[in-house]
């Protein structure tokens, strides 16, 4: 068995226009750098992305924003993009906003092999709006379906060439549940170890749902926020 | 009146020993600074770490170790990190005590907007709808009128809706009020603030009887 490719590029070969892929990470932490910076390189077009924000303007998905090779963006929170504004309202890009803890959930879904659940998140508002609700204990909840994804681009910390991954600090965040709900899951990582390196016990990701992975190069991990206690 | 630290000590009253506290960003994220000496609080941020700790020291900081604000923060002893799905795994489920966030509108009914401004501005809910469906507490730290001069306490929401029915205190530098089931009730006056300048602040319906006492600290 090995799933290693030499880079992003081969990696991410076949992935085509009009593809959904989700992309793991938290504002800038825990990006696929060098999967992002392959699909500026391949010039993919029409692509629906599914990942908790949409990067800053000149990094992260803010790249592939600034190039229109964005269509549709599946996001919780994207307020750190003035480009991304600036699309959405002048209707160049179509925008599902949808609560956090949903899309995190609607990924765990589709990795555990669950069409939906029940959240109560977005009850009463316009997150609502053409959902199924039911209630349970007197509470009211949404159904959310599982997420549908063409290819999961993930960034872990340490992985094998058999795919189990681990994450590191808060870099984690959405990178496991994406990497279990692709149909392709090509995770970058920044050390790619022997089978037996990893103690078993410490795996965040099982490789049976990574089917790709490669070490990834250059990693800028930009920080947004530069927040310091001063030693004076 | 108070301040924004006077707003986020007042409601740091509400912490109690052994919570599990959601901090929003803004006036919320100044609650950490007044947790009372001796007293165990862990502060869960939604990105997947629960204990957080202070700021690093300058030329420690580290990009894999961020908050909700993606600010660069530190772990304390006990710190655990989560994926995504457990952290919202564990609002859902009721483990977080208290959420503390900022809001553009509150209404009378505790119904909350703070995520949008259709056609001017989106930066989307993140985690806040998530946290206001299923927090055990939840308190408001805002501003009692906006840039405009206009009143937030609304009779209703104008706002897309993050939360139906949800909040159940609002702090400003006004008060601290609470609600029934008329509407809001001043229960504290902020120091030196009267009670007929809170009532001319808020447009929603307000049961102040006059006698409110002054937010007093520990």
């Amino acid at each position: 068995m090995n799933k290693v490719y030499p880079d992003a590029l081969s990696a991410l070969h076949d992935l085509h226009d009009g593809a959904t892929l989700m992309l793991g990470g938290f504002g800038l932490c825990g990006i696929p750098e060098n999967g992002i910076s392959a699909l500026v390189q391949k010039g993919t077009r029409n692509l629906t992305c599914i990942s908790n924000n949409a990067g800053v303007d000149e990094f992260g998905l803010g790249l592939l924003l600034k190039n229109h090779q964005i269509q549709k963006m599946i996001a919780s929170y994207v307020g750190e993009n003035a480009e991304f504004e600036r699309q959405l309202l002048s209707g160049e890009l179509e925008v599902e906003l949808i609560p956090q803890g949903t899309l995190a959930t609607r990924c765990m879904a589709a990795g555990y092999g669950m069409p939906a659940v029940f959240t109560p998140a977005g009850v009463g508002t316009e997150v609502a709006a053409g959902k199924e609700t039911r209630v349970f204990g007197g509470k009211t909840y949404l159904l959310e379906t599982a997420f549908d994804a063409d290819f999961a681009l993930v960034k872990a910390w340490k992985g094998d060439r058999m795919g189990n991954l681990i994450f590191r600090a808060t870099s984690r965040n959405f990178n496991p549940l994406m990497a279990m709900a692709g149909k392709i899951t090509v995770a970058e990582v920044e050390e790619l170890v022997e089978p037996g390196d990893l103690d078993p016990d410490h795996i965040h990701v099982p490789g049976i749902y990574v089917h790709r992975i490669f070490v990834g190069t250059n990693y800028e991990k930009r920080i947004e926020q530069r927040t310091v206690r001063s030693r004076s | 009146m108070l301040d924004k630290n006077g707003i986020a000590r007042t409601i740091a009253r509400e912490l109690r020993d052994g919570y599990y506290v959601n901090l929003g960003i803004g006036i919320p994220t100044l609650v950490a600074n007044f947790i009372p000496e001796g007293m165990e609080v862990q502060l869960q941020s939604e990105n997947g770490l629960l204990g957080m700790g202070p700021f690093p020291w300058e030329g420690e900081e580290d990009p894999d170790l961020i908050n909700a604000g993606k600010q660069t923060i530190t772990t304390l002893p006990g710190s655990v990190f989560f994926d995504s799905a457990m952290s919202f795994g564990m609002i859902r489920a009721g483990k977080v005590d208290l959420t503390v966030l900022g809001a553009m509108e509150v209404s009378q009914q505790g119904d909350i907007a703070n995520w949008k401004i259709p056609g001017k501005m989106v930066k989307g809910m993140g985690g806040a709808m998530d946290l206001v469906a299923s927090a055990r507490h939840i308190v408001v730290a805002m501003q009692h009128v906006n840039k405009a001069g206009e009143s937030k306490l609304l009779p209703q929401c104008t706002l897309p809706l993050t939360g139906l029915a949800c909040v159940q205190k609002v702090v400003t530098e006004l008060g601290v009020f609470g609600f029934d089931s008329l509407g809001f009730v001043l229960l504290e006056r902020a120091p030196g603030v009267g009670v007929e300048h809170i009532k001319n602040h808020t447009k929603g319906y307000l049961t102040a009887l006059g006698h409110e006492p002054e937010i007093t600290w520990p």
